[in-house]
């Protein structure tokens, strides 16, 4: 029988430690709305987003009120729209149809983002990819809710140069066009390598082709109970410093598998993958920064953070693992940093720089995630910095992602505010020398030796 | 038996546990176990309830009850037991 002393705890790490499961992601194939007509695509698009997640905000809801914990976004993701659109868009602006049917099925079931306008081109972009690529930045301008991913790279297929070189220019255009935003359409770009299939968080969430009609994956949070609990172990050995984040890291992903089983039965829909990620908000104790800080730190982005968070990354996955039937996505530790308010501490401090950051992208669960920097940094630049992300991820069999806010009118030094679990970030000085020539050569670099299992 | 949290936090008064009870009794709601302390005027109680026998739902039960406690001056919690045997239990 349950003791007063593990209800207490479990309450406190709601209420007081921000416990709360980040977000039930319902993922809907749209492979069967393809039609060489456009019209008839967006009508097929629509109707089955609308039908599919009717319920999913009422039942997230239902679930959240039945077990006191709560559960925060409510979203969608679905079949890259590269792929949905190829027969029918023949233009930039038809592929901007397809976003705003996103944006209005949306809306219209409540979620607050939906993923998955996006074009897989690890190794090659299909015409209609480029298109899609190239509708990205009026797309974003022109909807509220719609999120965007490119793949540009993977350790099978190398490094698409040519995607890379265009998503610089693509993140600036974006940027110029949600200008009157603070550029806050980038914020919802993501640029990968080794993108996952069944990643339920925003913005790079899509449904991968690899998966069934529809899918329910969750993905839990809990940066600030990780934080209270080593509180308990201050000085001790790195051992026990392990074991506390595993076992707190299993009891915060068995909440997620409950709320995904329940979702699950409730919906009609099976169940996917649960994603065991510290996933920071700007709220005051919900910081992956305070982690390390509290590890031994005196700011994130000192010497040693690289293996602190290489620590934690690792040892919330080995307590997440055990904790659910199924983990995938993005699994381990974000370090957005306009999301964090520990990350925007450390960079007004001048403790924490892109360079450093880079470094902890080798480790961390994601990669360059949130980062405002000047609004007059050169595509080239952008393409350098995807480039460099990209080959981290390629080489070490992880996923990597850029998504930077070159914020237009705005430099080092200025601070930029994109609002809600956005946060809001200083803008940080990118180095500027030049890689145009680097990244102007065009074509692929090729997978890395080890990528050759067979 | 789909069994029920409900815990009670908050400064200690004359009544908390009889305008709980009573609220539990009208909704068809029984209670199976009662653990309670008291440390430095700070009541602290665990119930373990069925609410099979309820017309009401658990999260419309634990609305109630927590409009109940925003009455008397305390904080209380409806919950399934599953979060919890999850969470301590393997």
């Amino acid at each position: 029988m349950i003791n007063m002393f593990e209800v207490n705890e479990t309450n406190k790490m709601i209420e007081q430690e921000n416990l709360d499961v980040r977000t039930i992601t319902l993922g809907i194939s749209l492979l069967d709305c393809i039609d060489s007509d456009l019209d008839k695509v967006n009508e097929k698009i629509y109707n089955k987003i609308t039908t599919y997640a009717r319920d999913l905000v009422e039942t997230g809801e239902k679930i959240s009120a039945q077990y006191g914990i709560p559960i925060v976004n409510k979203r969608i993701s679905v079949t890259p729209i590269g792929l949905i659109g190829g027969a029918a868009c023949k233009t930039t602006e038809d592929f901007v149809t397809i976003a705003k049917t996103l944006d209005r099925a949306a809306k219209k079931v409540g979620v607050n983002f939906i993923g998955g306008y996006t074009a897989l081109v690890s190794k090659g972009m299909t015409p209609a990819e480029e298109l899609l690529i190239r509708s990205i930045p009026q797309a974003l301008a022109s909807t509220e809710r719609v999120c965007s991913s490119v793949n540009v790279g993977s350790t099978k297929t190398g490094i698409n140069m040519d995607a890379v070189k265009l998503m610089g220019e693509i993140v600036l255009e974006t940027a110029q066009a949600t200008r009157n935003q603070d550029s806050l359409g980038c914020a919802k770009l993501v640029v990968f390598c080794n993108a996952p299939d069944d990643n339920p968080f925003m913005a790079g969430a899509f449904h991968g082709v690899t998966e069934a009609d529809a899918i329910i994956n969750v993905g839990v949070s809990g940066p600030g109970v990780v934080k209270t609990a080593l509180e308990k172990v201050r000085g001790e050995d790195f051992e026990t410093l392990c074991e506390m984040i595993k076992r707190t890291a299993f009891k915060v992903t068995r909440v997620g598998q409950l709320v995904a089983r329940e979702a699950s039965k409730m919906l009609g829909v099976p169940f996917g993958i649960v994603d065991l990620s510290l996933a920071p908000t700007p709220a005051i104790g919900d910081s992956v920064a305070e982690i390390l800080e509290e590890i031994g730190l005196e700011r994130a982005g000192a010497p040693g953070t690289t293996a602190a968070l290489a620590l934690l990354n690792d040892q919330v996955k080995k307590g997440g693992v055990m904790a659910s039937t199924a983990v995938g996505g993005l699994s381990g530790a974000f370090i957005p940093v306009s999301e964090d308010q520990g990350m925007i501490d450390a960079v007004t401090a001048g403790a924490l720089t892109i360079e450093k950051l880079e470094a902890m992208t080798c480790v961390c669960s994601v990669g360059l995630d949130m980062i405002a920097v000047p609004g007059d940094t050169k595509a080239s630049t952008i393409s350098g910095i995807i480039a460099d992300e990209a080959a981290i991820g390629m080489v070490n069999q992880k996923t990597t992602a850029v998504r930077l806010i070159p914020v237009i009118g705005k430099g080092v030094g200025e601070t930029v505010e994109f609002g809600g679990l956005l946060g809001y970030a200083p803008i940080m000085p990118v180095n500027n020398f030049s890689c145009e020539a680097f990244v102007a050569r065009g074509g692929r670099i090729p997978a890395p030796i080890h990528s050759f299992k067979n | 038996m789909k069994k029920t949290i409900i815990t009670v936090v908050g400064n200690d008064t004359v009544g908390i546990i009889a305008k709980v009870c009573t609220y539990l009794a009208e909704n068809q709601v029984n209670i199976l176990d009662i653990s309670q302390t008291i440390v430095q005027g700070y009541f602290n109680m665990m119930m373990v309830a069925d609410t099979s026998a309820s017309d009401k739902e658990i999260a419309t039960l634990s609305k109630e009850l927590a409009a109940l406690g925003d009455e008397i001056g305390v904080v209380i919690h409806c919950q399934h037991e599953d979060i919890f045997n999850v969470m301590h239990r393997i």
